[in-house]
């Protein structure tokens, strides 16, 4: 018998704007000690589903419209209020995305992993202490006699996910409910994580729910994967078969559109290659696979060939010679000692006319810090940066502004990189207007309208502001912006990371062809090796502030030379099981 | 372009999106009705009253009648009249206050914030040692020297422009008051500003425009200011009732404005002086008075909901 079973669940948001079908009769079951992989994009339902199941969503704005969710024999959605609580966090738990912010600051670890079990059982503190030590251990926290009594700021994200992961499975629950648990993290933390939660499962007899984007995780972990798109299940089965043969076309599109180590396109399929989606009569989508989706992968991959015939010997436009930039920390009137961190730590590295260079490394290891130095936006401390032959480190503002033309910048977050209160057109009117590009208004809107188009949007957004956009429609202004003063060089920060695949694919293709249309350079800084991969020429490989390893990026992923470049491909989730 | 990526059909702004919002929350519509109505009753609808200042002292203590709708004062003088009237000082003294004290720590905490190391720590100190100081004080001591000026100005006025010198002498009266709650009243505004911009000055869109080679100057005015301007506006709605309520202590103690003319803090202390035999001289005042807090207040927990991002997602 399936130990927990959810059956025509209907969660409904009523908002101002109208109903928001979040999830939409979703019928699934987890047996004892299985771990289902429930894949979805951001908006496809997923965490709602994990959310409805222990009544965590605020109501209103969100409704259980109808369906029902067994737990053991039991129905959960009628329970009241005082018996679900009997059954949080005993006998189903939950583990959070952000380990930074789901612990309590201001309580010794020992107290936190502690709570549950005194909460939900009656037992001494000292054996609850001493289970929970236990515990700590089990997830992999060395020390743990030692380490319980810090705080959790004396911990690193992957070590605050594991003490989560110990607080939730101390009181030995049934079912773990894992909301994007090692979405936060990087490759190899992750991959630890993801091993932990693999033998827990089998020492405890756990079952697992685990909610996540990435496919690549549930292949490496899941017994069976449930796809969520727009509330609705799409497919679900064993993972093995979902991996080698997706029935479903939104399916074979999340699966092409992720670049992996072995991707051979030229441009990513994305999932619209896949994918017609309708509006059916009662508001809902109508799915239905493309009949020319084979012609166009075909194209897609033919691409390629014709990339390889037409390179020329390059000329070098950038070149960073032992480049450092150190921060200082404390050394204030009353403060502590000063204590010098070396984000960027005699750095060379040199990019030709034309081409990517790849950027890797994990998180803190100072390669925001190099991309932000080498635009000045970041005084370094020494060493030298040679831009077309000329020296930018000692240059001042007003030399700087005619390279700021030349050289441009796109962040991480589309949410944070938009000025919320300006228009779309008067963000995109004021680098041609502080670099007197275009001699009226009506040369310089042209230019704008032509600009979005290039970037894939229309003409009729110019008088729309940010938020009324979606991430990837906001990244892909901030393209234009950078695009507006004409550079030649963009160093791109992180400027997929924090996109669905599918997303990702479309932004990634617009970068090429930008590239090939413009003949740009970049400079891409990222923390996945299969998007750096995808990406870039030569790529170099950053830790603590210093280059492990630089070279043709083919070269360095087939033989990587250092161990950590090594260690690094070893964590990256295997994302076809056929490979 | 796949589906989701689509914007919304419709296009709209922070701010429209913001009225849309402030239009479903009762209290503040009703707080902003009760405001404008104040407003034409002190501004419009004085002009035609009674002289507030005549004195009669056969009808003294009158009650409510046709000629005098809220009855008359201990020197006979119209109370409605002397309400409207005394409401101008008090709605003035509110705005114009705010306006001088919003200005200032608009542009002090900006920069203060926006310039950040030793100059934010100056800036700072100054505000931190002017908090340390009681405000009573520090405004009475102001108004004073405001006013030596105020009376060499009333002079140059009259003798210049010919203008007559009893209004001159009204107006230059009370300015010194407004303008000593203006010039101190902007230290805690200054502060949330700072806190605001050294927030937003860490945002990606004010690195980009760094990048973009943008100067300083247009950084802050026009990409970290406008960022900072919700919190401002809610903040300083807030505060118009808080100087009003300052001139009104002032008056009471016999520091603000002077007899004959009157505002709300000065009616409420005369009618305090009949408590107990002439209680509407007290009431009256005293309720247009809070009337006319408490809509601002809810006026402002409204423009905070309002302004509010993220209430803006849902």
């Amino acid at each position: 018998m399936s130990l927990l079973k959810i059956k025509n669940l209907k969660t409904y948001f009523h908002t101002r704007a109208g109903t928001n079908r979040a999830v939409d009769d979703v019928s699934f079951s987890i047996n004892k000690g299985e771990i289902v992989g429930v894949v979805g994009e951001s908006g496809s339902g997923k965490s709602v589903t994990c959310h409805t199941l222990l009544g965590l969503l605020p109501q209103p704005p969100a409704r259980v419209e109808g369906g029902t969710v067994t737990f053991d024999g039991g129905e959960l959605l009628t329970l009241s209020h005082l018996r679900l609580r009997e059954i949080r966090g005993k006998r189903i738990s939950m583990i959070f995305q952000d380990p930074m912010s789901c612990l309590n600051p201001y309580l010794k670890i020992i107290d936190q992993v502690t709570e549950p079990i005194l909460i939900h059982e009656h037992v001494s503190r000292q054996t609850a202490e001493a289970r929970a030590i236990e515990m700590m251990k089990k997830v992999g926290i060395r020390d743990a006699e030692l380490r319980a009594h810090s705080y959790p700021h004396e911990f690193s994200g992957g070590m605050r996910q594991r003490v989560m992961i110990a607080m939730a499975l101390v009181t030995k629950p049934d079912l773990l409910l894992a909301d994007e648990p090692t979405t936060a993290l990087d490759v190899t933390v992750q991959a630890r994580i993801l091993k932990i939660l693999h033998d827990l499962k089998d020492d405890l007899g756990i079952a697992v729910l685990f909610v996540t984007h990435d496919l690549g995780v549930v292949a490496d972990i899941a017994d069976r994967v449930v796809v969520m798109y727009r509330g609705k299940i799409v497919e679900q089965g064993n993972t093995r078969d979902i991996f080698e043969k997706p029935s479903h076309p939104y399916v074979k599109g999340l699966l092409a559109c992720r670049p992996t180590l072995e991707t051979q396109y030229q441009t990513l399929p994305t999932v619209d290659d896949f994918l017609q989606s309708e509006v059916g009569a009662d508001g809902s989508f109508i799915l239905s696979e493309r009949t020319d989706a084979k012609k166009r992968l075909a194209g897609l991959q033919k691409q390629l060939k014709c990339e390889i015939s037409d390179k020329d010997i390059p000329t070098t436009l950038l070149q960073v010679k032992d480049l450092k930039v150190h921060f200082h920390s404390g050394g204030g009137f009353l403060g502590k000692p000063r204590r010098t961190i070396k984000a960027v730590d005699g750095v060379d590295l040199t990019i030709a006319k034309g081409q990517t260079l790849g950027l890797v490394g994990e998180s803190g290891c100072g390669k925001t810090t190099l991309g932000r130095a080498i635009l000045r936006l970041q005084e370094s401390k020494s060493g030298s940066v040679l831009y077309d032959e000329n020296e930018l480190t000692s240059l001042n503002r007003s030399e700087m502004l005619g390279f700021r033309k030349r050289m441009q910048i796109i962040f991480q977050d589309p949410y944070a990189s938009l000025n919320p209160r300006q228009t779309i057109e008067q963000t995109l009117i004021e680098p041609m207007l502080v670099h007197k590009i275009g001699s009226n208004h009506s040369e310089r809107r042209d230019r704008i309208v032509s600009l979005l188009e290039e970037v894939g949007l229309g003409s009729n957004f110019l008088l729309r502001y940010p938020h009324e956009f979606s991430g990837g429609q906001r990244q892909r202004i901030s393209v234009a912006r950078a695009l507006a003063v004409e550079p030649e060089f963009i160093v791109c920060d992180e400027c997929v990371s924090a996109m669905d695949v599918s997303v990702q694919a479309q932004v990634l293709n617009l970068l090429r062809e930008l590239q090939q249309k413009r003949n740009l350079t970049y400079l891409f800084i990222s923390h996945d090796l299969s998007v750096v991969k995808f990406m870039s020429d030569d790529m170099i490989v950053m830790k603590n502030g210093q280059v492990m390893e630089s070279g043709n990026a083919e070269e360095i992923y087939k033989n990587p030379r250092s161990e950590y470049t090594r260690e690094l491909l070893d964590a990256i989730p295997k994302s076809t099981l056929s490979g | 372009m796949t589906n989701q990526d689509q914007a919304n059909p419709q296009g709209s702004s922070l701010w429209k999106d913001a009225r849309a919002r402030m239009a479903k929350n009762r209290f503040a519509m009703g707080g902003l009705w009760i405001i404008i109505l104040m407003f034409s009753l002190c501004f419009i609808f004085a002009w035609f009253c009674t002289d507030p200042n005549q004195v009669n002292l056969i009808n003294k203590f009158a009650s409510p009648s046709l000629d005098h709708w809220f009855g008359t004062d201990a020197l006979g003088r119209d109370l409605f009249a002397r309400i409207l009237y005394g409401g101008q000082v008090s709605i003035l003294v509110g705005l114009i206050a705010t306006a001088v004290s919003v200005a200032i720590g608009i542009v002090y905490g900006a920069v203060s914030g926006f310039a950040g190391g030793r100059t934010d720590a100056i800036m700072m100190r100054v505000v931190d040692t002017l908090l340390a100081i009681p405000f009573l004080v520090l405004v009475i001591v102001l108004q004073a020297t405001l006013s030596d000026w105020s009376g060499d100005a009333t002079r140059w006025i009259v003798e210049n422009f010919k203008w007559d010198k009893e209004f001159t002498g009204r107006l230059t009266n009370v300015i010194p008051l407004f303008f000593a709650l203006g010039l101190l009243g902007w230290l805690t505004l200054s502060r949330i500003v700072r806190a605001q911009v050294m927030s937003i000055k860490e945002r990606e869109f004010v690195e980009a425009a760094v990048a973009l080679g943008y100067g300083k100057a247009r950084i802050l005015f026009r990409h970290i200011i406008p960022n900072v301007l919700g919190p401002t506006v809610v903040y300083s709605t807030l505060t118009v009732p808080g100087f009003i309520m300052y001139e009104a202590i002032l008056s009471f103690l016999g520091l603000g404005v002077e007899s004959p003319n009157s505002s709300w803090g000065v009616l409420i202390k005369e009618g305090s002086n009949f408590l107990e035999t002439e209680v509407q001289l007290l009431l009256l005042p005293g309720l247009f008075f809070s009337l006319t807090l408490f809509s601002l207040n809810f006026l402002g927990d409204g423009l905070r909901d309002a302004l509010d991002v993220k209430a803006a997602k849902d």
